[in-house]
């Protein structure tokens, strides 16, 4: 049979992700040290894991209400009342969705129709524009820039804007750039799309990771921007629960109510043991995020300086778990850098292209390892790159 | 928590971290990161640092137990006294005073069983207010100070989004 007629050409055209490629190539080295993933070291918090041990003891293991427990909504809307100072109504404003992927995936089918245009500034985390182009919408990167510290500026999202524009996806604080938009920042998007009928995908599934002073802030706390806003998050990277996959979108009740049925239809309910226990997750474990972000942040300070002694320009990240510097001055490209980084020192990274062409010349390394770990790998790129100078 | 406090936490965690990097782990100076320390140390806070180390890997022939001690408090001193002369001890590496069924619970190194047995019985026991004593073998250590003595293993993919 010949599959190629008979699969989705739509389909077909999508490329898998740089990072599954750069996976299949890093796999192929013995003993790599790898400063490539996209999810926490840490373990879930101890009384989370019990909570499901305890759930699949008393056999609750049937769907749950579409939308997501109750309980669970009614838990979210506080929690996103204290961070960002909205009341979500839990009947109507909110899904539990299974990872902050399938809001993303919700989100961007509940709004487009073929030919509507979506806004990705980029580089941004790879699942975007495949999602968009699978809604037959068409995805318009906006390119952001180290000069701008990798923020969305309002000149360039301007200059994006048509009148197919439906959406504009908000993804910070960033994967893998690490870059955060504070309020000023906001409010100048904000200028831009009141008065528009662009929809804000806020992806804020890094919010618990923003490092300094100021704490986090969602766009939707902006005047005028929470009729116009779905903010997604999750569970995944606050507390360190990526495999339970599960996540939530809250929006005004007219877009939540079109997302749902998506869901319905698609995943009926997100999975029952992973929401109980993310109940508790949300209201016992404020203490365990402290203590993550803690942790995080005194491995980005010792890695930004880490990787800066080696001679590569950082930028300085203020949230994930990501740095993003630049490999302009080795002359290689990031794909060579990366590939020849793992086949020769066996440390593997991410090449900075995988998050959109605006990448290229970057590399993506994680800091969600041990120290002792960061300080191996950060030894073996110093021998890398002198060997690479002369 | 305060730049002290993340400072113990960090040296709890691994104490041969150098000074410039705890400077750049908590945005201070190396300088005021060994004032810090030096503070610490004077104020008794920090009281040495010592090697977590397994044991069973590197000697065969020892034996540590831990040693229930019931023990009639002095009108002077109170329980002071006692666990003052027992810490003194050089096989001795911890004292501590209990709540509950017994009052201090010491443990012991020795290279052998009988050494430990000779330590309760001609060192521990006859001393003065101690009225009984229960000694109970360590088997295996699985943690010490945080440390477990097997690796965790990284689950996670090699490249993930």
């Amino acid at each position: 049979m010949d599959y190629s007629n008979i699969l989705s050409k739509k389909v077909q055209s999508l490329e898998f992700s740089g990072i599954r490629k750069f996976f299949d190539i890093a796999a192929s080295v013995k003993d790599v040290i790898s400063l490539s993933v996209g999810e926490p070291d840490f373990k879930s918090p101890w009384e989370v894991r019990k909570e499901a041990v305890h759930i699949l003891e008393q056999g609750r293991t049937s769907y749950t209400a579409n939308a997501g427990l109750m309980e669970l909504r009614k838990v979210i809307s506080d929690y996103l009342y204290k961070r960002i100072h909205i009341r979500y109504d839990p009947e109507h404003q909110l899904v539990v969705t299974v990872g902050g992927s399938e809001a993303i995936d919700l989100a961007i089918r509940a709004l487009t129709d073929s030919g509507d245009e979506v806004l990705v500034p980029q580089p941004s985390f790879v699942c975007y524009a495949p999602i968009v182009k699978l809604a037959n919408g068409v995805p318009v990167p906006i390119e952001t820039k180290e000069e701008d510290n990798f923020k969305l500026t309002a000149e360039a999202l301007k200059a994006h804007i048509t009148p197919r524009t439906k959406a504009l996806v908000l993804p910070y604080p960033n994967n893998p750039t690490g870059a955060v938009m504070r309020k000023a920042e906001l409010e100048a998007i904000a200028d831009v799309l009141r008065g528009t009928d662009i929809i804000v995908i806020s992806d804020e599934i890094y919010s618990e990771l923003t490092y300094g002073r100021e704490k986090h802030i969602s766009i939707a706390e902006i005047d005028g921007m929470e009729e116009r806003t779905i903010v997604i998050n999750g569970f995944s990277k606050a507390y360190a629960m990526t495999g339970w996959r599960l996540g939530f979108a809250a929006a005004p009740k007219e877009i939540i109510t079109q997302m749902l049925k998506i869901h319905q239809y698609a995943i009926m309910s997100s999975p029952t043991v992973s929401q109980y226990a993310a109940i508790v997750a949300m209201t016992e474990c404020d203490k365990d995020i402290e203590y993550m972000r803690t942790e995080y942040d005194m491995r980005r300070r010792l890695i930004v300086d880490g990787v800066r002694k080696l001679g590569l320009e950082c930028f300085e990240p203020e949230g994930a778990f990501y740095i993003f510097p630049s490999i302009k001055s080795t002359g290689m490209t990031s794909q060579e850098f990366c590939e020849k980084l793992v086949q020769s020192y066996k440390v593997a990274v991410v090449p900075g292209d995988a998050f959109g062409p605006c990448g290229e010349g970057y590399i993506r390394i994680s800091y969600a390892y041990s120290l002792e770990h960061i300080m191996t790998a950060l030894e073996r790129m110093k021998h890398f790159l002198e060997e690479s100078k002369q | 928590m305060n730049v002290k406090e993340q400072i113990i936490n960090i040296l709890r965690q691994d104490a041969r971290i150098s000074n410039e990097r705890i400077a750049v782990m908590l945005d201070v100076t190396p300088k005021e990161v060994e004032k810090m320390i030096e503070e610490l140390e004077d104020d008794g806070i920090i009281i040495g640092y010592t090697a977590i180390t397994n044991d069973e890997k590197q000697d065969k022939n020892f034996v540590c137990a831990l040693i229930d001690v019931k023990v009639s408090p002095q009108a002077s001193c109170g329980y002071d006294g006692v666990a003052d002369k027992i810490a003194a001890y050089r096989e001795v590496s911890s004292v501590y005073l209990m709540s509950g069924g017994y009052d201090l619970s010491v443990t012991i190194k020795g290279r052998n069983l009988r050494e430990v047995a000779m330590f309760v019985t001609e060192r521990l026991a006859p001393l003065d207010g101690v009225i009984s004593t229960t000694t109970h073998f360590i088997l295996h250590r699985y943690k010490e100070k945080d440390k477990m003595f097997t690796r965790d293993t990284d689950e996670r993919s090699l490249v993930s989004p």
